[in-house]
């Protein structure tokens, strides 16, 4: 059972990722931008940070590496992929997931914890938790807002393709729950196959209560249940 | 070959949030320039290049924002010659 964390020149969550990873059981690798070659992991996973600091676009050279060619392949070949933060602004600009994120819409770089409430429970990510479950689970970004124009909102919200939703105490998604300004709450959403996930939050921080929470734990732990098991 | 010197504009789609045009206006309002109604904030990126024609540059130029310079989630662009610079001269005119 293996998973890889791919790494760029500017990632900074690689390391809790690759411990949250472990901790669940997987045989973990850093696999390098300009490496090739994913066919022997049953999980892929992108993390948080500042890939070439964020010239451009947040992501958009990073999703130009060589590593990426295989990303896409892995992905249509149906095995999960999982972008963090960093990760999920670098999937949006590879098109394997629609929209964009752009700049927070409070001009302020975001560093806490928010509660995101679970929306589908059918997927290789999202198998462990009760549909409705509110995580804690921390954020830290400067550009998390997401946006689309208004026909992809609709299909995404039609399809049921909006996995985690920024809400409040009592699980409504106000403005007041939002922390960025993205879409309809939107913290992390799906493609169409459901085995790519982009999300802001970062699950891999909220792998212990001794350190707030633990909330991102099942996370990982959906995905070991994913693998089949005669590569494990 | 000619050397030609490209500026491409790229800016935010209208309609999206524009977080830091939105910061901008309020500080130009509040030091008194009322009248100002919208600001967005978009980037030019300077760009020299060999190619055949005025034409073949261009078409380079938006290639390159298709496949990377601009998103075309939230932002357009706009190829076009620099102006007010001999082609070849751009760097030594900024040193």
């Amino acid at each position: 059972m293996k998973a890889a964390v791919v790494t760029f020149p500017g990632s900074n969550g690689d390391y809790d990722l690759y411990k949250a990873a472990q901790q669940v059981g997987f045989d973990t690798h850093f696999v390098w931008h300009r490496e090739r070659g994913l066919d022997a992991y049953d999980v892929v996973l992108l993390p948080g940070g500042f890939s070439y600091g964020d010239y451009l676009r947040a992501g958009a050279i990073a999703r130009m590496s060589p590593i990426m060619e295989d990303v896409i392949r892995f992905a249509a070949a149906g095995g999960p992929v999982l972008g963090i933060c960093n990760g999920f602004q670098t999937l949006c600009e590879a098109g394997l997931l629609p929209g964009a994120l752009v700049r927070n819409d409070v001009l302020r770089f975001q560093g806490k914890d928010v509660r995101i409430r679970v929306e589908r429970t059918d997927l290789p990510f999202t198998s462990t938790y009760t549909e409705g479950q509110i995580l804690t689970i921390p954020i830290a970004h400067g550009e998390g807002n997401y946006e689309a124009d208004p026909a992809t909102l609709e299909e995404l919200e039609g399809e049921g393709r909006v996995v985690f939703r920024y809400v409040d105490r009592n699980g409504e998604p106000g403005a007041a729950a939002n922390p960025n300004g993205s879409w309809h709450n939107i913290a992390g959403v799906t493609n169409e196959a459901g085995n790519v996930l982009g999300m802001m939050p970062h699950p891999e921080r909220a792998m212990e209560k001794l350190l707030g929470s633990d909330d991102g734990l099942a996370l990982f732990a959906s995905l070991v249940a994913s693998v089949p098991a005669l590569s494990s | 070959m000619t050397r030609y010197s490209l500026e491409v504009r790229i800016k935010p789609r209208p309609g999206l949030l524009d977080p830091e045009g939105k910061a901008i206006h309020h500080a130009l309002q509040s030091l008194g320039w009322g009248a100002v109604d919208e600001v967005r904030v978009g980037k030019v990126i300077y760009i020299d290049l060999e190619a055949e024609s005025e034409a073949a540059a261009t078409e380079t130029a938006t290639a390159m924002c298709r496949k990377i310079l601009a998103n075309p989630v939230t932002e357009d662009f706009q190829v076009s010659m620099a102006v007010g610079v001999p082609a070849g001269k751009l760097e030594g005119a900024q040193s």
